[in-house]
């Protein structure tokens, strides 16, 4: 059967992983063509981190990099939340190939992405 | 970051400003075909003269492939002076296909020249983010704000506890809509410009000090 394979991966799985070991996992999956929806998501570093590793494995006519998409952090403006701020809370990503994954729409709260069978 | 890393980074702030290091490192971010060259080139036309600049400017992205660093910009708005150093660094991107470039005319072997020397120029942007002080990030007022770019630049500063201020530039285009941006990211100081036609500049130069002098 031809499809598309879609991980739904849990907020304890992916909290497993260490920074580098969750940045190959994901760029090892979306290489193999799998579009990943992260419970929650990565944080800033790695998603730098991702960019970064990305980059580094793309390649003509074969791989051209990935679309990633996740919510802007949650920003506490009240003085206490700016005196004692958390680490951003990232609350879902989604990452695919980037010539299968495509965002439609996005803003604050919504991610609206077509998901295709690629060239 | 925990507790400890954000005092020791705020201590850090501190201690800069009380020996007052010179010249805050700052970099200008954004997604390709923002507008981070084309303000970098205005900020140097502004305050160093000559034929200085930055680097050169193309409708076709990634025209920036290396970061460049200019050192001791110095700036007087307001009565105050401030000494920067200006890092204008390639268009961030999670993508790069080199079929792009063929399409805006380029051949085969430019267009995959030109995306390899693009990878490596987001390679050199992302290792950049450790080593600044501070981020102007570029955006074009005519798209919207939501890119994963954008996203990823304000969290890496916000994490970091660093200063950031948003350029919403292209405004002399009939479809800018800085209000736009403002609204999406309203925890951060953000200017109206066209860097290409020096509209905003000066407010521009206000925020800049205000935020990293």
């Amino acid at each position: 059967m031809q499809g598309i394979q879609l991980d739904l991966i849990s907020e304890a799985r992916i909290s497993q992983m260490a920074s580098m070991e969750k940045v190959r996992y994901i760029i090892d999956e979306v290489r193999k063509g799998k579009i990943l929806v992260l419970e929650k998501g990565l944080n800033p570093m790695e998603e730098a981190k991702l960019i970064e590793m990305t980059m580094s494995a793309i390649q003509p006519d074969v791989f051209s990099g990935i679309e990633m998409q996740s919510y802007p952090a949650n920003t506490d403006v009240s003085l206490l939340g700016k005196l004692f701020k958390k680490q951003s809370n990232k609350r879902l990503t989604v990452i695919g190939p980037a010539n299968q994954l495509k965002t439609l729409k996005k803003d604050r709260n919504l991610i609206s992405a077509l998901v295709s069978a690629g060239k | 970051m925990n507790m400890i890393k954000r005092f020791k980074v705020s201590f850090s702030k501190v201690f800069k400003k009380l020996f007052k290091k010179k010249g805050a490192c700052i970099g200008i971010y954004g997604p390709p075909n923002a507008g981070k060259t084309t303000l970098s080139n205005r900020i140097l036309r502004d305050w160093v003269g000559g034929e200085e600049t930055m680097g050169s400017v193309s409708h076709i992205a990634h025209e920036t492939r290396h970061a460049k660093r200019r050192n001791e910009v110095t700036i007087e708005t307001n009565g105050h002076t401030i000494s920067l150093d200006i890092v204008d660094t390639p268009g961030l991107a999670t993508k790069i296909d080199f079929h792009d470039f063929m399409e805006q005319g380029m051949s085969d072997s430019e267009s995959k020249k030109r995306s390899k020397e693009a990878t490596e120029g987001v390679i050199e942007a992302v290792k950049w983010l450790d080593d600044l002080d501070g981020v102007i990030l570029v955006m074009d007022a005519t798209e919207n704000p939501y890119t994963q770019v954008n996203v990823t630049v304000i969290g890496n500063m916000e994490a970091r506890n660093l200063p950031l201020l948003i350029v919403a530039n292209k405004v002399d285009l009939p479809d800018a809509d800085p209000g736009v941006i403002k609204e999406a990211f309203p925890q951060h100081p953000m200017v109206p410009v066209s860097a290409l036609e020096g509209v905003g500049m000066d407010s521009f130069y206000e925020a800049l000090a205000k935020q990293f002098g």
